[in-house]
């Protein structure tokens, strides 16, 4: 039986940290994720879990922590924001390249440079070559369930690779919405046992983990690492099925919102993808063909998938939560044009960076996207394609 | 029980031969010695900072080590066996795991003292059962010399040369050791390779055996990087230990207690003379530096024993 609940995108997380019971939990605290690790903290005090915290003095050691936890057979998690996965950085991609499934929370929060508390993605996507699956989620509700199958996609046996799912700060970890739970002994039995494939605890077979890897060595392992890589998007989509069994919940790679007759669609990461929602639903009663694709799975990126969801399209606008300072475009602007390369057809494609540092992102900033979109269907000309949306000049 | 020198150097070794580290360095006396205090049947999990001696005895597909082991990165190798000993604390309650285990993490002064610092600060604080040593050669000599906290007043590197103008490093080496003790952890100590390797077994076994955190300062001379012949390597901690300049000692819950005191301290000329970064001092008109150095050296061997409550020279 489903359980009818109210939560915040962090009390989501936290609950779904408890059902999953996991052996450790190395964090420390940063805002807007500072709430997840509390409440964790509550259920070892309260011996609600088994869990084994290891309440570290800084972010680079929360995850060395898990590195050591995980390779020790451990189920392991973590959670942060911003300024804390960037000072994880280094052991990140020692997290991957080890082969290692933690799974991490990750609540996008601005990084400094001004210090700055709200939403958006410059975090998650600065990490995003760092080996990470990145799972992202426009709800609390998708927060929930990305979670608990995040621990099964990471610790497949084809994948084995550390996980990150991400919700906006403030505007999902922080609301309170309407969210369905899965009962305890269904979470449990979903995600299962963990069983490592190697352990620094198995007596029988001491391993050895992390060595100095020469040339003639370095390569095939990061081949085998981009392997993994490779099958994640399989395991993603069967774990995705099996949950829609347990749930009636149905998750992809993405999710394609008045898609499929629209002219003028965005492509867009995380909260703001409701919003759009909101002003796709004015528009289409206005008669505007209007769609959206919101992606859930960043990393591995699902190229062939986008190209074709997107290829009978006119105009695109791909909506960037982050600055990449590429100057063309953000990061995700990167990915869907690259996508697109290999269509037939080629729509129109514009980038927008919006929404930076936690700026309102409104139904009519959306509408104003799609105006634009028209602008460039009715002139047949795509005009600038690096742009910004609602910034003071 | 009594140290037996034949009984630990007959026991199994769990770093092997056939790594990469240099003749005469100290940093893998320092790991043999630590785990030869190990009882036999019981399990380890090493981890260790980057640095000599993890690229040296680790270098894929090859491993000298015969327990489990882990390299994450260069300041992060307490942190990273933190979490396995939280693994292994939780995995031991639930039954998954039946044998005893010990956590032992090693790492250069750079590893400790510096970079990983914080990451060592915090494991201790914690209060994780695990002992951390440090081989320290006092500087960086993984990336070629350099100067490290831990590189005494004068010495000569990469980053503190030998110039017209300034000569060598222009100060005093951090006491890493006093800073462990102020953890309040149940056991710090400082020793070096003297005689038959008694007293590092001895502090090795009670850091391994004692519950909670313990930290172990071991000198471990650099040929490299101190220019003395690689046979010297036991006479130059011998003269480190002679002069006072390390000297050997340990902390129990607080309790300070010196384990050697030279007969006569010799004075610092005598450590520093041997060693290639040193031979400025030694010039013309440099006396005054090494008056320094003396007054130094003086001034917390006194320190030392009033701490152990030993007679103050």
């Amino acid at each position: 039986m489903a359980i009818r609940d109210r939560l915040s995108g962090n009390e989501a997380i936290a609950i779904a940290m408890k059902q999953i019971n996991p052996d450790v939990l190395a964090a420390f605290p940063i805002t807007p994720s500072t709430e997840i690790p509390q409440y964790v903290s509550q259920y070892v005090a309260d011996g609600e879990v088994d869990t084994e915290l290891i309440l570290v003095e800084s972010e680079h050691s929360a995850m060395s922590a898990c590195i050591g936890s995980q390779a020790a057979g451990a189920r392991t998690m973590t959670a942060t924001s911003s300024c804390g996965l960037a000072l994880m950085w280094e052991t990140l991609y020692i997290a991957s390249s080890i082969r290692l499934p933690i799974t991490l929370a990750l609540v996008n929060r601005a990084l400094t440079g001004p210090i700055n508390i709200n939403a958006d993605h410059a975090d998650s996507m600065g990490a995003r070559d760092a080996g990470w699956i990145q799972i992202y989620s426009e709800n609390n509700q998708e927060a929930y369930d990305n979670f608990i199958q995040a621990v099964r996609i990471g610790e497949d046996k084809e994948v084995q690779l550390p996980t990150m799912v991400c919700q906006d700060g403030f505007i999902t970890s922080h609301a309170v919405e309407n969210i369905e739970l899965i009962e305890d002994e269904e979470v449990k039995a979903f995600v299962g046992e963990y069983i490592p494939v190697a352990s620094l605890l198995n007596a029988k077979e001491p391993i050895a983990i992390g060595p100095y890897d020469s040339p003639h060595y370095y390569i095939e392992h990061k081949r085998q690492q981009a392997e993994g890589m490779n099958k994640a998007k399989e395991v993603i989509l069967k774990v995705a099925e099996e949950f829609e069994k347990v749930t009636g919940r149905k998750y992809g790679l993405f999710e394609a919102y008045q898609l499929e007759d629209a002219e003028a669609a965005i492509v867009i990461i995380n909260s703001t993808a409701g919003t759009a929602k909101a002003a796709i639903d004015k528009m289409r009663k206005e008669g505007k063909k209007v769609g959206l694709l919101k992606i859930r799975v960043f990393r591995p990126f699902p190229h062939e998938e986008i190209c074709d969801a997107l290829s009978h399209l006119k105009a695109i606008a791909v909506m960037d939560r982050s600055e990449g300072f590429s100057s063309i475009g953000g990061p995700l602007f990167a990915e869907v044009r690259s996508a697109l390369y290999e269509a037939e057809n080629r729509p129109m494609l514009i980038n927008y960076i919006y929404g930076l540092g936690g700026r309102d992102v409104t139904t009519t900033h959306i509408e104003e996207v799609y105006n634009q979109l028209f602008s460039m269907i009715n002139k047949n000309q795509t005009g600038q394609v690096y742009r910004y949306l609602g910034v003071r000049e | 029980m009594a140290y037996n020198f034949k009984e630990a150097m007959n026991k199994p070794e769990r770093l092997t031969g056939g790594h990469r580290m240099c003749a005469g360095c100290g940093a893998p006396l320092a790991a043999r010695g630590v785990l030869r205090a190990l009882k036999e049947e019981d399990q380890a999990v090493i981890a260790n900072a980057t640095g000599c001696l993890e690229v040296s005895t680790f270098t894929y597909p090859y491993t000298a080590w015969k327990d489990s082991f882990i390299h994450s990165a260069f300041e992060n190798a307490a942190a990273t066996i933190s979490g396995t000993e939280a693994a292994y604390k939780v995995l031991k309650r639930k039954g998954k795991i039946k044998e005893n285990y010990k956590f032992i993490t090693f790492g250069g002064d750079g590893g400790t003292y510096d970079i990983g610092f914080q990451s060592l600060s915090g494991a201790m604080e914690r209060g994780h059962d695990m002992v951390y040593v440090c081989y320290d050669n006092g500087a960086y000599m993984n990336t070629g010399i350099q100067r490290s906290s831990a590189t005494p007043k004068y010495a000569e590197t990469a980053t503190s040369p030998i110039g017209t103008e300034v000569l060598g490093k222009q100060q005093f080496r951090k006491d890493l050791s006093q800073v462990m003790v102020a953890h309040e952890i149940p056991y710090v100590a400082q020793t070096t390779f003297i005689g038959n390797f008694k007293d590092l077994h001895e502090k090795a076994e009670k850091a391994l055996y004692t519950e909670g955190p313990a930290f172990m300062n071991v000198l471990a001379p650099c040929p490299r990087g101190w220019r003395y012949e690689t046979a010297d390597l036991m006479e130059i901690c011998k003269l480190a230990v002679e002069t006072c300049y390390w000297p050997m000692f340990e902390v129990v819950n607080g309790e300070w207690k010196l384990s050697y005191r030279p007969k006569k301290k010799l004075p610092i000329d005598a450590f520093l003379k041997p060693q290639g970064r040193f031979r400025h001092l030694f010039n013309p008109g440099n006396e005054d530096m090494l008056q320094e150095i003396q007054a130094d050296i003086d001034k917390k061997w006194n320190q030392l024993l009033k701490r152990c409550g030993e007679e103050i020279e």
